[in-house]
């Protein structure tokens, strides 16, 4: 007996169809596991943002000068948690008027940890050379850089400690957005 | 697009080979059992994604590797799928290839032409038994650490290079960051494309044997590939992936596990005994088969009797060239698959009257779900692995260290800490609870102190506070037995007990009166409390049962602060040096209940 051949058609049709869904649905529960837990870190979030304690005004001479401390706070690395390690640096610096600068070191360009040059009075970037004043402002037009050293938060607390909210930033481009 | 289809065909020539692959014909048409060589593939490629996927989380050494694969199952989105999907396909590719090299046998498939084939797929079980022994070890956690270890030590009888070949496996002479490395080296690296490679060759030539067989067949016979095969293909795929899903999820489903995921024990310890060793159940035949082989002879279970029958295998093919030798072939292949059988079993039912690996099946549960609690707990995983969390949990050794060091003398809750009778008569304290409330109330019972909880198995049996308690207490007015009352608070307060905190912090009234009674009625004729006292006869109760006083008494109870020269058999476990200084504090912490506990 011979089927006729539209019938065939679409029996050859409907097996064709079940074979890919099939096929879809076997690789669908590993792909989709597979992808899950690589995408995991997106959901992942930035610690909040806190004040931390980083030195005391009689570590920072009163001469206009920058200086760098090392910012030490709690930190979870995947499954491990450290207590007070380095998540960063900061350079402080005391202006007029008793206050003080807060300028994140990391490069707004492309994250590498700028340096204060005493004798230029400025601070340089060492990976492509972006310079910034001692004000932390860009100062040469042709400077890689989109915007000046992302300033922090400065807190005076207990007459004599220098608190600052320690926080990254995006780099490369002009506006300062947080890492969140 | 169609354009762009149609330039790329004209440089690749892939739509002949789509073609080819799709439309080439199949002997006697679509069949189910021509279907297991794709599954077999299928569960192949499944591992190979999942793995790599894995790979992206997983770190190899011998403190991060646990750590990992705890994160990858308990922290990661959909990570205990992902490792079931592994752990559970890799035991399907097994099956599938012990189904595959069944059919091939059972329907004479190995046949001229396609000899060369079967010995494709006969290289296929050493290397998947390399994926396996390499894959125990990578979580690193007890079960796969002591079930790699027999591998190895199987590698180490070879003849002559035996000890060599130990070395480069585990990467020097004792399991560690480079045993691990180097097995997921192999494993991820190496025995993949191998493996790949043999598998593809293999399907291959069984598809060219099958062109030789339809070139044979008449037109009416012949079907092609496309669809009517493929949908057979696909839905035996989709059935071993249901069947592994099923396998992770039902455990959970059906209430026997709490959480899903595959089991994860706690982190490999070399320096802990670990009685619940053994291999995966597909693997047990041969560690049954050991128990066979007297000292110095398992190179012949391990290794020469395997080998034979691997090369009997071989010859198969040539055998079945007369009717006698393929129904010889396949009474040899369900012998062996009887043996399998068996072996399994007795390893099985063995194992069921076994008490001791019972036991030991039992404690390993219990430490893999206490590493988990530890590892996730706010102080998390330090630097050290999660092995150290173990190592310092007073819940885990405190039992330990009892059992070994306390329960010779005294009991916790009528044993020795871990659950076991010890062998030699209770001569000391029941020390469960010690200091609480309940504990105090009992010794101070006229009926109670004389019992073996108490004093009754000690000198101090006839002692002055036990005819205290005997006499003036068992004399007591109503009025006075209410101050005891609150005498028993305040003393059980000195200890600070964490389970009794929140209570005292209630009935602080009674706690302060009680302190005025521990004086007034008489504790301070002999027992210090609160000043110094050079008279005091008996221990000194300021800070009673508190981590302190406990910690004295255990580094030195002849110290005047305690029994003095009265002291009775027990032993100054730090003046001494039993007990390092973290393992008294072990003690204490676990006497104390002080542990860490998760909110609830």
């Amino acid at each position: 007996m011979q089927p006729e051949p539209q019938n065939h058609e679409r029996r050859s049709f409907l097996k064709k169809t079940l074979a890919v869904c099939c096929g879809g649905a076997a690789v669908l529960a590993p792909v989709g596991a597979g992808v899950a837990v690589f995408l995991d870190p997106l959901r992942r979030k930035a610690e909040a943002l806190r004040a931390i304690r980083v030195t005391t005004l009689d570590a920072l001479p009163d001469d206009g000068v920058p200086r760098k401390f090392p910012v030490l706070a709690n930190r979870t690395d995947a499954w491990n948690k450290f207590t007070q390690v380095p998540i960063g640096a900061v350079f402080l610096r005391r202006v007029a008027g008793g206050k003080i600068d807060a300028f994140n070191v990391a490069c707004p360009h492309a994250g590498c940890y700028v340096d204060f040059m005493p004798e230029q009075e400025h601070f340089l970037c060492p990976c492509h050379n972006s310079t910034f004043a001692v004000n932390g402002r860009v100062n040469d037009p042709h400077s890689p850089s989109p915007r000046g050293l992302d300033t922090l938060v400065v807190e005076i607390r207990n007459k004599k400690e220098v608190w600052v909210k320690f926080q990254n930033f995006l780099p490369g481009q002009a506006d300062k957005v947080p890492v969140a | 697009m169609k354009a762009l289809l149609a330039w790329l065909d004209e440089r690749t020539g892939w739509r002949g080979l789509g073609n080819k692959f799709l439309y080439h014909s199949i002997p006697g048409g679509a069949k189910w059992r021509h279907a297991w060589g794709t599954a077999l593939l299928f569960a192949f490629v499944v591992q190979v994604i999942t793995g790599f996927f894995l790979w992206t989380s997983y770190s190899p050494s011998a403190q991060t590797a646990w750590e990992s694969v705890h994160y990858i199952q308990d922290e990661m989105t959909g990570g205990w799928l992902l490792r079931g999907i592994h752990h559970y396909t890799a035991q399907a590719f097994v099956v599938l290839l012990a189904a595959h090299l069944f059919q091939m046998v059972l329907y004479g498939l190995y046949r001229a032409p396609r000899e060369v084939c079967f010995w494709l797929l006969l290289a296929l079980p050493p290397l998947a038994i390399g994926m396996s022994a390499t894959g125990w070890l990578l979580p690193y956690d007890q079960r796969g650490f002591w079930a790699s270890r027999v591998p190895i030590n199987i590698a180490g009888i070879t003849p002559v290079i035996g000890p060599e070949i130990q070395k480069l496996a585990i990467g020097g002479n004792e399991f560690g960051h480079h045993t691990l490395t180097r097995f997921f080296a192999f494993h991820a690296g190496w025995l993949p494309p191998m493996l790949a490679t043999v598998l593809l060759l293999h399907l291959y030539l069984l598809r060219r044997g099958g062109k030789a067989a339809t070139d044979a067949t008449s037109e009416a016979q012949k079907t092609t590939y496309w669809p009517d095969q493929a949908l057979r293909d696909a839905a035996l795929c989709l059935g071993v992936m249901l069947v592994v899903l099923a396998l992770i999820l039902v455990p959970k489903l059906a209430g026997l596990q709490s959480a899903f995921g595959v089991h994860l024990g706690a982190p490999a310890d070399p320096s802990e005994p670990y009685s619940a060793a053994r291999p995966e159940w597909f693997m047990l035949f041969l560690f049954q088969f050991l128990k066979y082989f007297p000292g110095g002879t398992e190179i012949w279970g391990a290794m020469i009797i395997p080998t034979v029958i691997g090369m009997f295998f071989a010859l198969m093919p040539f055998l079945a060239k007369t009717r006698a030798g393929q129904k010889f072939n396949v009474a040899f292949l369900l012998a062996l698959a009887a043996g399998w059988g068996a072996l399994t079993y007795l390893a099985v039912s063995e194992d069921r009257r076994d008490a001791v690996y019972q036991q030991g099946v039992e404690d390993a549960e219990w430490e893999a779900g206490r590493i988990k609690v530890l590892a996730r707990s706010p102080a998390g995983v330090p630097n050290s692995g999660a092995l150290t969390l173990l190592r310092n949990d007073p819940l885990t050794q405190g039992p330990k260290l009892f059992a070994k060091h306390c329960a010779s003398c005294h009991r916790y809750d009528g044993h020795d800490g871990t659950g076991k009778i010890p062998k030699d008569p209770q001569t000391a304290s029941d020390l469960d609870g010690f200091a609480t409330r309940d504990w105090i109330e009992g010794f101070l019972d006229p009926v109670r102190i004389d019992t073996t909880n108490y004093f009754g198995g000690t000198k101090f049996k006839d002692g002055k506070m036990s005819r205290f308690v005997k006499k003036d207490i068992a004399g007591y007015t109503l009025a006075q037995q209410a101050k005891l009352k609150q005498i028993i608070i305040a003393l059980s307060a000195e200890a600070q007990l964490k389970s009794q905190l929140a209570v005292e912090q209630k009935e602080i009234a009674d706690v302060r009166a009680g302190r005025r009674w521990i004086t007034e009625l008489g504790c301070t004729d002999c027992h210090a409390y609160r000043k110094p006292d050079p008279d005091a006869s008996a221990p000194d109760l300021t800070g009673y049962a508190s981590r302190r006083w406990l910690l004295g008494i255990i580094q030195d109870p002849t110290h005047p602060n305690y029994y003095g020269k009265k002291n009775d058999r027990m032993p100054a476990f730090g003046a001494s040096q039993i007990l390092s200084a973290r393992e008294r504090e072990l003690i204490a912490d676990w006497l104390r209940s002080d542990w860490y506990q998760p909110p609830k």
